[in-house]
């Protein structure tokens, strides 16, 4: 919002009457309350963003600034690991999204049909969610680690092999998939609850027209819960866009190198499969402080994540024929 | 109900229940090897076996000789401050778009849902930059500070609740003479406190386990508990017990938080979605 539509009083127009006042003294109060955020919109919001596509045209590097119109765009073109980022973030939008979706609601489906011990069935499904990203990560390069995790030795004991997820470039996505589906908690409880607010008079009114489960399912459940379903897959891009902490720690630990000082890390191990969009931009800014190309892959992931949330809200609101958010 | 319609029941009942023990027993393993592989000696746990020979709880306290303690501290300043900070600044933006009437306000909820859609890498070049130039970079600061300018989710969440608050109480308040900010204070805020302990419980979580934005600035003086906790494997040459130990330890203060306040949080994720 521009604080230009608050309608300031204008510096000449002091009027005396009471109601003058009154209405002033309003849309003061309305400044005050809204102060810190209209000083960090500024700071925080809208300068940042503009002076990324200022930047995106230079070439700087904390030190020495250079005008190099559309070079770093240019070089987006000829870069090989954004595209590899580029093909890796758009398999976890493809993959990792929709199962997290259906997932979440199979399992909030299946935790409505059960009455006693649902609670702690809820419970023990949500902890994972709570588990601190790094800690599961770290976690689960051990726990899938041949040789010395304990899930390989069990699947031996009982006759076949796991493959080398966090070590084997087919199998990294896979194991970060098997991660985030096992942390799907949050998308469960949002599905339980949507499915709970579903009339129980719509169910028993088809039972009565003789509808079968799918058929209540598709034409009942489905249509009651698609806002909820469109928020899950619009945010469940957005962090699938964001996806840093997960790739980035399963890289570090399963190849032994970390941020100690003095290790060298190529992100992506094991062969780029890991290497993710944010990634690639942390490692071009923060680390070899590329500023202006990183502000050309921020970019790019600005225009990527707003296309998909438009594209996901108008798909879902032809579906439900309502306004879906 | 006729005696097919009663045995296909209870075979479903019987098959629902087989899925959830077992789904419940896949989403139990991790945690339960975590703390099996966590009192190992360190032999052990590099060979892959299942159950301890010993209990070794020692390594609990072993985790702490080196810089744990230090880390811990730096992630409690920097998610209770922050909590602190976004709190003061965003209840009042939250109360305003939700109960005052003025041009524009509509258009400023939608700024606000869209600083809350845009992912943080957008505005992180030029905003380094500018703590750079100030001379932040390396501690936590650069994290803490904007958190006194409102948080767009925190914002956002609140504004959905207090919508939902009467406006009856506050006119009441008004006649008997408050202020509008006595009335925030005294009359609403108290009738909000479980959406406000959801954003604040969202917030300190949020910074506890945020890995990105300390990577960035923080210098090894200032790492918190997720960069720790990232680098353990390499600085302790793989004592996989350790590390486990480790990570069960960071898990813990999210754990008891959570018990202690499971309604609210649970209320709070619902809220997110479902009046989204």
């Amino acid at each position: 919002m521009a604080p230009g539509s608050l309608r300031l009083p204008l510096p000449g127009a002091r009027t005396g009457t009471a109601a003058a006042r009154a209405r002033r003294r309003r849309r003061l109060r309305v400044l005050a309350f809204l102060s810190p955020w209209l000083a960090g919109f500024g700071l925080f919001f809208a300068y940042p963003l503009a002076a990324t596509v200022y930047f995106s045209f230079t070439r700087y590097d904390l030190f020495s600034l250079e005008f190099t119109g559309l070079d770093n765009y240019a070089y987006l073109l000829h870069d090989r690991e954004a595209w590899t980022a580029m093909r890796n973030t758009l398999w976890l939008v493809a993959v990792l999204v929709p199962l997290r979706v259906l997932f979440g609601l199979g399992v909030a489906q299946l935790l409505t049909r059960i009455r006693r011990g649902g609670n702690l069935l809820r419970a023990v499904l949500y902890l994972p969610y709570l588990i601190p990203p790094v800690s599961a990560t770290v976690a689960f390069v051990f726990l899938l680690n041949p040789g010395t995790g304990p899930f390989p030795a069990l699947a031996e004991r009982l006759g076949f092999t796991l493959p080398d997820f966090f070590n084997d470039a087919a199998w990294a996505k896979p194991g970060l998939t098997l991660l985030a589906l096992w942390a799907v908690g949050d998308v469960m409880i949002i599905m339980l609850a949507a499915l709970l607010n579903v009339p129980a008079s719509l169910y028993e009114a088809a039972a009565i027209d003789g509808a079968g489960a799918w058929s209540r399912f598709r034409h009942i459940t489905l249509p009651s819960i698609s806002p909820v379903l469109a928020f899950s897959a619009v945010t469940g891009v957005i962090e699938a866009l964001q996806y840093f902490t997960q790739p980035m720690v399963a890289g570090k630990v399963a190849s032994g190198r970390a941020d100690l000082p003095g290790t060298q890390y190529a992100p992506g191990y094991p062969d780029g499969s890991t290497l993710t969009f944010p990634q690639w931009l942390y490692d071009q800014g923060f680390r070899q402080f590329n500023m202006g190309y990183a502000c050309v892959l921020a970019l790019v992931m600005f225009a990527t994540a707003m296309l998909f949330t438009l594209v996901l809200l108008r798909r879902f609101r032809a579906f439900s024929g309502e306004e879906a958010r | 109900m006729t005696r097919g319609g009663r045995a296909r029941r209870a075979l479903q009942w019987v098959a629902v229940h087989a899925v959830a023990v077992a789904l419940a027993v896949m989403f139990l393993a991790p945690p339960a090897f975590m703390l099996l592989t966590a009192v190992m000696s360190d032999r052990q746990a590099l060979s892959g076996d299942l159950w301890p020979d010993g209990w070794h709880l020692a390594n609990f306290a072993d985790v702490f000789s080196g810089d744990m303690v230090r880390w811990t501290v730096n992630s409690t300043v920097y998610a209770a401050l922050s909590t602190v900070f976004m709190l003061v600044s965003s209840v009042p933006v939250a109360y305003a778009l939700a109960r005052f009437r003025f041009r524009g306000r509509n258009a400023a909820f939608v700024v606000v849902i869209a600083a809350m859609m845009l992912p943080p890498q957008v505005t992180m070049v030029p905003l380094y930059i500018v703590w750079a130039r100030l001379g932040l970079t390396g501690t936590l600061w650069p994290l803490i500070i904007p958190q006194l300018f409102g948080d767009a989710f925190s914002i956002f969440l609140l504004r959905q609740f207090l919508v939902t608050i009467p406006r009856e109480y506050a006119d009441a308040a008004r006649v008997d003479g408050c202020g509008e900010l006595r009335t925030m204070l005294r009359v609403v805020l108290p009738m909000a406190k479980p959406a406000l302990a959801a954003v604040a419980l969202f917030q300190f979580f949020y910074c506890w386990n945020d890995y990105f934005r300390p990577l960035v600035y923080a210098d090894p003086d200032h790492w918190t508990l997720a960069i720790g906790v990232a680098t353990f494997r390499a600085a302790h040459h793989v004592e996989w017990n350790l590390t486990m130990a480790a990570t069960l330890l960071t898990i813990l203060p999210v754990l008891v938080v959570f018990m202690l306040a499971q309604r609210v949080f649970i209320q709070g994720v619902t809220l997110t979605g479902v009046k989204g």
